[in-house]
C-alpha cells in the first residue's frame, strides 16, 4: 500500500475501526490504483448504507434481540467459569439479575489484575492475595478455651505470620478491635503479651459458660487479615500474568491494597461499581456483564442493543431496574403503567394526583386505538391529491 | 376511512358526588331487575334510561337502538358514607398528617418550606408521612394528636389514653369524611393532591354511580332464564342493604343495629369495587365462585388492559397446521383452497377493473379448482349495505355492479399476507409471504424459513392475516416481506438459510471432486432457472462431464469472490488450504467454486457466509433467490444418491467393541482406585474444596474422558459413508457427541452438574450397597443407546432426562417475563431525525444510536462495513 493511499484512508469519513480494518487487510498487498479506488468507494458506499434510519423502533428491537435468545439459555445456575474453584451464576438467571439491578449479585466475584511488578511474580502475587483474602484468627495460631479460668487463649504461630507477611503484634492489635467493630460483640476483656505473641480473652460475665463459648466463637472467626467481604482468593496464571479471582466483592477496599492494578480490576457487582466508580462505569459494567453472559452461552447479540438497555437503565444517574420498580414503573403515561403491572393502583393514584396522559407512547396509543408514533406511524406527511 | 381526529390527552381525576349526580340519568332505588313479563322495572337496576341490551327496545335517554346506544350512568344515594377501598392508604396518610380538630397540616410553614421549597424555588418533592413526627401537637390550634390505627380492609380508629390504659375509639366513615372536608386546599397541594379534581372527601362515597346496562349485560340461558352479570348481582346487594339501612335509620333503630348495617354496606361496596381485598372474605356467587367485580375486570393477563385493550381479536385471520413444501419459494406460503375461499380483500370498483370484478362476482363464493380464477364473497353498495353473494344472486349483483361499489374478492396467488407463529419473540415471527393457493388442508412453507419462526412440523400451527387496506399491503410488501427479513437485527447475519437435508444434500454434492454425466447434471439442476450448462470440465470416453463444483457454481452470481473455511474445518495449526484433506477450504472466484465443500457455514441459517455476502453485494431480493436455488439444488442432490439412516449404521466391528470395553473398564477401575485413596484419607484436596468434592470432580473427569475416548474409537470406524457422520460434519443435525452416545457409550448422567446422589438412605437404588461410591451406582451408563441400557442405567437416564424437561418449563416462563419487562421498558424508544435516540416523549437516551449510528441489521456481524468482504471481492484472493 502506498503512503498516499494510506493518507486517503485517513481522510475518508468512516469510523476508526473500519479504517484500521482497511489498513490491516490491505497491508503488504499490491494494489492497482483502480482497485484501490473501487475498494474505497465501496467501503464509503456501504458505510452510508448501513446508517440507521430515522423513526426506527430501536428499543423494541433491542428488547427482542436480548429476550428472544433467552429461551435458548441454560438454567444451570452454577458453573465454573474459567476457574475451577469459583462458582459464578451464569445463563438466564444471571441475565435476569443484571436487568433487575440487584443490590448484590447472588455470586459476587472480582477479577483482580496486578501491576506488572506483582503480576509477573508468583510469590508477590500470593502476597497480594493474603492482603485481600479474609483470614480468620484461628488460621494464625492455636486457640484453646480454658474452662477452668474462664478464658480463651490464643498462641500465635509466628511461622505462619511470617509466611503470610503480617506482624504478630498487628494481629494482636486488630483482633480485639475487629471483634468489637465488625462482630458487634463487646462483653469481653483481653490481655496481650506481645513478646510471647499470645492474647487472652475473658468474658465480662464469668458466670455462664455460654458466654465463654460465644466469645470463643467470635475469637475463632474474627477476620484479622484481608478484606472482610472477600471469602476466598484464587491465584491463576493467565496469558503470562498472575490474576486473582475472588469469591465476594469489595472493590473500594481492594483498590487500596498495594499492587492491585486499579485500571483493569473488575467486579460483577454492578451497584457497587455505580457507588464507587460512578454511573458511567456502571453503564460499562452492565454492557460488559450482559455481553459476556450472552457470549458465554454462545449467543451472538449486537452490542448496540445492550448499550441501549444499559443507557436506559442508567439514564437517571442511578442504576434503575428493568421492570415494575424501575423504568416501567416510573413512566410518564398512566395507561402504559396500568397495562404493565398493578393495574388498579396506578389508575387510582393517577386520579388523586390529577395525572394527565399525553398519549405519546406505544401502549397508550394502542389502547385508545390510534396509530403509534414510531416507524411509519411517525411520518406526518400528507399528500394533496391532484385534481 | 378512519377519522383523522386524534385524542390529544387523557386527564385523570376523582368524581365528586355532584358530578356523579349530574351525569346520572336515573336514581336507582329498586333492587329488582325485570318484572314477571320480562320488562325492566323503572328505577330498577335495568332501567331503560341506563341503556338497552335487548334488540328491539329503544333507550329512553338517547332514543337509540341497542347497537348504537352507548349506555348511561345512574346513581344510588347511600344512606351513610362508606370508604372507597382503593383509597384506604391515602385516607390513612391524610388522617396522620393532619390535625384531628382543625384538619390543617401538622407542620409549620417553615417546616413545609424545608421539604417543598419556597414558591419560586420548588424542590419538586411532596410531603410524606415520614415528614411528620408521631403524636405531636398541632402547630396551628395546639391540639394534642392521637395515634391513628388502621385495620384492613377499611377500619380506622384513634388510640386514646384513658387512666393509663389504651382505649381504641373507632372512627366512622362519616367522621373521617368530616375531617377530610376540612383540610384546606393549600395543604393538599403540598401533599401532591390537586384539590380541583380530587378533594380527599370524595374518596369517602356518599353516592354511588351505577354503571350502564351495556357494561353488565344479562345473558339469556337456553332454558329462557335470565342470568345477570356479576356487577348487577353486587349492585342488587348494595341496594338491598341500603334500603334496609334507610328504613332502620328512619325508624330510629338502636345504635348497634345501625353500626352493623353500616359495616355490611361498607362490605358490599368494598367487594363491589374490589373482590380480592386482603382481610375481607370475597363475595361469592351461589355456586361458590368468587364474583368478578370492578377491579378483577381490569386486572391481569385477561383483564381489560392486557386482554382487551393492548391486544385484540381480529377478523380476516386463519389458523391451521403447517407442513413443509421444499418446492415453494421461501417468499411464498401455500394456503388451502378452503381458506382462500373464505377470506377476502376489499377492492373498490373503478372503470378500469369493473370487468374483472364482475367476473369475480359471477364466480361467486365457491371456487372449486386451483386453476379457476378467484371469486368474491360480498359486495358493498355505495350506501354501505353489505350483500352476501350466494348461488341465487350472482347474476343480478354482477349486473348492478358499477364504480363506487366495493367487491370483497377471495384470496388468489401472489396476494400478500402476514404469516405468524407464536410465541412472537422477535419481529421475524411475523413476515409477509406471497400466497400460493393449494390443495390440502395445511399451510405449506419452505423449510428454509423455519428458523425465524422457530417452527417445525410436529404439529405446529400458524396464523395468517390478510391486510385489508392498500397502505397495509404496501407496508407488508416493503417492510415485512420475507426477503426484507433475511438478516436478523440481533447480530447482523442471515437468519434464513438451508437446514437439515439442504445442508446434508449440498455437502454430499460438493464434497471432494465428482464428475457427472449430462443427464445427471441436468437432473440436479432441474429446478434451477438456467439457460445453458457451462462448458464441460472434462471429457471422458468422448462424453462430456461436469464436476460437482461446476454444478454448484451455476447458481452463484457471476462475480462473487470469497474465501472461507467450512464447518467441517478442523482448525489445523497450519492450514493446508487447497490441499485440505477434508476439502474444508472454500474458495469462490468469479462465481466459480474452485475448491472446498459447501455446508452449514456457507448456506446454513445463522451462519450462511455465501448468503450473507450475496445480500451485501446484490441485495435481499437476490439473496432470496439464491436461497431458493440452493435449497432446490440440495434437494435434488440428496435425491441423486439417496440418504437414509438406520440402526445398523451404528454397528462397529469386533475390534472397536473390544477397545471400547477396555477403555470403559479401565475408567471404572481408575474410579475405584481413586475412591480407595479417598477412603484411606490419602486424597489431597484441591484448594478451597473438601476431599469429597475433589473426589467427585476427579470421578466426573475420568468418566467424561472415557466417554470421549469411546467416541473417538467409534468415529475411527465410521467415516463419511455413515449418514450420522455426514450430518454431524456438515452441521446439518446432531453432533459427534450424539454419535458417541449411540455407538460408544452414553456416559455419566447428572443432576445439577453432579453425579446422581439422591434416592434412598445412602444409596441411589436398592440394587447397590449402601455407601457405594462406584461409577455405576451413581449414574454412569457404560452401554450405548444401540447396545441398550440395563434397568438401573435406564432409571438413571430417566432422572437426568427429567431435569432437562423441568429446566425447559421453568426457563420459558422466566425468559418470557424478562422479555415482557424489557419490551415495556424500551418500547417507546426511536431514532429521531437528528440521529439521537429519544423516547416518544422527547427525552434523549443516546446522542447517536449505538455510539456510531450503525443499524445492527445492516451491519456485518456488528461491523459498520464488511471491509474483508469488499477487499476480497475486488482483489479476488484471500485476505
Amino acid at each position: 500500500m502506498l503512503p498516499e493511499q494510506d493518507q486517503r484512508i485517513s481522510e475518508t469519513d468512516v469510523p476508526v475501526k473500519t479504517r484500521e480494518q482497511l489498513r490491516k487487510y490491505l497491508a503488504g498487498k499490491e494494489i492497482t490504483a483502480e482497485q484501490f479506488d473501487q475498494i474505497l468507494n465501496r467501503v464509503i458506499n456501504e458505510y452510508q448504507n448501513t446508517r440507521i434510519e430515522a423513526c426506527e423502533a430501536v428499543g423494541v428491537i433491542a428488547a427482542q434481540s436480548i429476550g428472544e435468545p433467552g429461551t435458548q439459555m441454560t438454567m444451570r445456575t452454577f458453573h465454573y467459569a474459567g476457574v475451577a474453584e469459583i462458582n459464578v451464576t451464569l445463563g438466564l438467571p444471571r441475565l435476569i439479575e443484571i436487568m433487575d439491578a440487584r443490590k448484590e449479585p447472588s455470586t459476587p466475584t472480582m477479577t483482580i489484575f496486578l501491576e506488572p511488578e506483582y503480576g509477573n511474580d508468583r510469590d508477590k502475587a500470593r502476597e497480594v492475595s493474603w492482603q485481600i483474602e479474609a483470614a480468620p484468627l484461628h488460621e494464625f495460631g492455636d486457640i484453646t478455651t480454658d474452662m477452668e479460668n474462664m478464658q480463651v487463649v490464643i498462641h500465635l504461630n509466628v511461622a505462619v505470620c511470617d509466611k503470610r507477611k503480617i506482624q504478630p503484634s498487628a494481629i494482636l492489635e486488630i483482633a480485639p478491635r475487629k471483634i468489637r467493630e465488625r462482630r458487634h460483640y463487646r462483653d469481653f476483656e483481653f490481655e496481650v503479651d506481645e513478646k510471647a505473641a499470645y492474647i487472652v480473652f475473658m468474658p465480662k460475665d464469668r458466670e455462664s459458660y455460654q458466654n465463654l463459648f460465644q466469645l470463643a466463637e467470635h475469637v475463632r472467626n474474627v477476620i484479622v487479615q484481608g478484606i472482610d467481604d472477600i471469602e476466598r482468593v484464587v491465584v491463576r496464571k493467565e496469558s503470562g500474568e498472575y490474576i486473582l479471582y475472588t469469591e465476594g466483592s469489595n472493590i473500594k477496599d481492594t483498590f487500596e491494597v498495594e499492587g492491585v492494578d486499579t485500571t483493569r480490576t473488575r467486579t460483577n457487582n454492578i451497584s457497587e461499581i455505580s457507588q464507587v466508580l460512578g454511573i458511567e462505569a456502571a453503564r460499562n459494567a452492565i454492557i460488559h456483564e450482559a455481553l459476556s453472559t450472552l457470549g458465554e452461552q454462545g449467543i451472538l447479540v449486537d452490542v448496540r442493543h445492550i448499550m441501549l438497555v444499559a443507557d436506559m437503565m442508567c439514564m437517571e444517574g442511578e442504576v434503575k431496574q428493568i421492570g415494575r420498580h424501575g423504568i416501567a414503573g416510573e413512566k410518564e403515561s398512566v395507561l402504559s403503567r396500568a397495562a404493565f403491572e398493578v393495574t388498579v393502583n396506578h389508575l387510582l393514584d393517577a386520579a388523586v394526583a390529577n395525572e394527565v396522559d399525553e398519549l405519546s407512547g406505544v401502549t397508550e396509543n394502542v389502547i385508545v386505538g390510534q396509530p403509534i408514533q414510531l416507524g411509519t406511524g411517525d411520518v406526518k406527511l400528507i399528500a394533496k391529491p391532484m385534481n | 376511512m378512519p377519522s383523522p381526529k386524534r385524542i390529544g390527552k387523557i386527564e385523570f381525576g376523582l368524581l365528586s358526588p355532584k358530578e356523579i349526580r349530574t351525569m346520572s340519568v336515573r336514581k336507582i332505588i329498586w333492587a329488582d331487575t325485570y318484572d314477571d313479563d320480562g320488562f325492566p322495572y323503572p328505577q330498577g337496576l335495568m332501567d331503560l334510561n341506563l341503556g338497552v341490551i335487548d334488540p328491539g327496545l329503544r333507550c329512553k335517554t338517547c332514543d337509540q337502538k341497542a347497537s348504537e346506544c352507548p349506555g348511561h350512568f345512574g346513581h344510588i344515594e347511600l344512606a351513610k358514607p362508606v370508604i372507597h377501598v382503593g383509597y384506604t392508604r391515602l385516607i390513612r396518610k391524610l388522617l396522620r398528617v393532619t390535625c384531628r380538630s382543625c384538619s390543617r397540616l401538622l407542620l409549620s410553614p417553615e417546616e413545609i418550606e424545608k421539604v417543598v421549597g419556597t414558591e419560586d424555588d420548588l424542590t419538586g418533592d411532596v410531603l410524606s408521612e415520614k415528614d411528620i413526627k408521631k403524636e405531636r401537637i398541632c402547630p396551628h390550634c395546639g391540639e394534642q394528636q392521637l395515634k391513628i390505627n388502621f385495620e384492613k380492609p377499611t377500619t380506622f380508629s384513634e388510640i386514646l389514653i384513658e387512666e393509663g390504659r389504651k382505649v381504641e375509639h373507632k372512627l366512622t366513615p362519616a367522621d373521617i369524611r368530616a375531617r377530610l372536608e376540612r383540610i384546606p386546599d393549600e395543604d393538599l397541594k403540598h401533599l401532591g393532591i390537586n384539590p380541583e379534581v380530587a378533594r380527599p372527601e370524595w374518596t369517602v362515597l356518599t353516592v354511588l354511580p351505577v354503571p350502564p346496562v351495556t357494561m353488565r349485560p344479562s345473558i339469556i340461558l337456553e332454558n329462557g332464564q335470565r342470568s345477570e352479570d356479576d356487577l348487577t348481582h353486587k349492585l342488587v346487594d348494595i341496594i338491598r342493604i341500603n334500603q334496609r339501612f334507610k328504613e332502620n335509620q328512619d325508624a330510629g333503630a338502636p345504635q348497634l343495629i345501625i353500626e352493623d348495617l353500616w359495616e355490611l354496606l361498607q362490605y358490599h361496596v368494598t367487594t363491589y369495587l374490589d373482590n380480592e381485598v386482603a382481610g375481607c372474605p370475597p363475595a361469592r356467587h351461589r355456586s361458590g365462585r368468587p364474583l368478578k367485580t370492578l377491579s378483577q375486570r381490569l386486572k391481569g393477563k385477561d383483564g381489560r388492559f392486557r386482554g382487551s385493550l393492548s391486544g385484540k381479536r381480529v377478523n380476516f385471520s386463519a389458523r391451521t397446521v403447517i407442513s413443509p413444501d421444499p418446492n415453494l419459494s421461501v417468499i411464498e406460503v401455500g394456503i388451502p383452497i378452503a381458506i382462500a375461499n373464505e377470506m377476502s380483500i376489499p377492492v373498490q370498483v373503478t372503470p378500469y377493473n369493473i370487468e374483472d370484478l364482475r367476473q369475480m362476482v359471477l364466480t361467486g363464493p365457491v371456487r372449486t379448482s386451483l386453476t379457476q380464477p378467484c371469486g368474491a364473497n360480498y359486495v358493498i353498495r355505495p350506501d354501505r349495505r353489505r350483500l352476501r353473494l350466494a348461488e341465487g344472486n350472482l347474476e343480478t349483483v354482477a349486473e348492478q355492479l358499477e364504480p363506487g361499489w366495493t367487491v370483497e374478492r377471495q384470496i388468489r396467488d401472489w396476494d400478500i399476507v402476514l404469516f405468524n407463529r407464536q410465541p412472537s419473540l422477535h419481529r421475524m415471527s411475523i413476515m409477509a409471504h406471497r400466497v400460493k393457493v393449494m390443495d390440502g388442508r395445511t399451510f405449506r412453507l419452505n423449510p428454509a424459513v423455519c428458523p425465524p419462526y422457530n417452527a417445525d412440523f410436529d404439529g405446529d400451527e400458524m396464523n395468517l392475516h390478510i391486510p385489508q387496506t392498500e397502505e397495509a399491503r404496501a407496508e407488508a410488501a416493503i417492510l415485512v416481506a420475507v426477503e426484507e427479513n433475511i438478516l436478523s437485527p440481533r447480530f447482523g447475519g442471515p437468519i434464513i438459510g438451508g437446514i437439515h437435508d439442504h445442508i446434508s444434500g449440498i455437502f454430499l454434492l460438493t464434497n471432494q471432486l465428482r464428475w457427472f454425466t449430462k443427464s445427471e447434471a441436468l437432473y440436479l439442476l432441474k429446478n434451477i432457472e438456467l439457460d445453458h450448462l457451462p462448458e464441460p470440465g472434462a471429457v471422458e470416453d468422448g462424453e462430456p462431464r461436469w464436476s460437482n463444483k461446476q454444478v454448484f457454481s451455476t447458481i452463484l452470481p457471476k462475480d462473487l469472490n470469497m474465501v472461507f473455511k467450512a464447518s467441517s474445518c478442523q482448525n489445523c495449526e497450519t492450514c493446508k488450504k487447497d490441499a485440505c484433506d477434508r476439502d474444508a477450504y472454500v474458495r469462490v472466484i468469479d462465481g466459480n467454486l474452485e475448491c472446498g465443500t459447501i455446508d452449514k457455514k456457507a448456506i446454513g441459517a445463522f451462519d450462511g457466509q455465501i448468503v450473507h455476502r450475496v445480500i451485501r453485494q446484490y441485495g435481499m431480493k437476490r439473496a432470496a433467490r439464491i436461497i431458493d436455488d440452493i435449497t432446490n439444488l440440495a434437494i435434488r442432490a440428496i435425491m441423486l444418491d439417496g440418504f437414509s439412516f438406520g440402526i445398523d449404521d451404528e454397528d462397529l466391528s469386533r475390534t472397536e467393541y473390544g477397545q471400547i470395553d477396555e477403555v470403559l473398564s479401565n475408567a471404572v477401575t481408575d474410579v475405584q482406585r481413586r475412591i480407595n485413596i479417598y477412603e484411606d484419607g490419602q486424597l489431597e484436596p484441591m484448594p478451597g474444596r473438601t476431599p469429597e468434592e475433589t473426589l467427585e470432580m476427579q470421578i466426573m473427569q475420568v468418566l467424561g474422558k472415557a466417554r470421549d475416548r469411546t467416541g473417538e474409537i467409534a468415529g475411527r470406524h465410521l467415516g463419511l459413508g455413515n449418514s450420522a457422520v455426514v450430518m454431524a460434519v456438515s452441521g446439518a443435525r446432531g453432533s459427534m457427541l450424539n454419535l458417541t452416545q449411540m455407538a460408544g457409550c452414553v456416559g455419566q448422567q447428572s443432576v445439577r452438574g453432579e453425579r446422581i446422589m439422591r434416592g434412598y438412605d445412602e444409596r441411589t437404588l436398592p440394587h447397590f450397597r449402601k455407601k457405594d461410591r462406584g461409577s455405576d451406582a451413581h449414574g454412569f451408563i457404560r452401554h450405548s443407546y444401540k447396545g441398550g441400557l440395563n434397568p438401573t442405567e435406564f432409571f438413571f437416564h430417566a432422572i437426568g432426562g427429567r431435569e432437562g424437561l423441568v429446566d425447559t418449563a421453568v426457563r420459558t416462563s422466566q425468559s418470557g417475563y424478562l422479555q415482557r419487562r424489557m419490551i415495556n421498558a424500551l418500547q417507546d424508544l426511536k431514532v429521531a431525525y437528528d440521529g439521537t435516540v429519544r423516547t416518544t416523549g422527547g427525552r434523549i437516551i443516546q446522542f447517536r444510536y449505538g455510539e456510531d449510528g450503525t443499524d445492527p441489521m445492516k451491519s456485518s456481524f456488528g461491523d459498520p462495513v464488511d471491509v474483508k468482504g469488499i477487499v476480497e471481492s475486488i482483489l479476488k484472493e484471500e485476505v
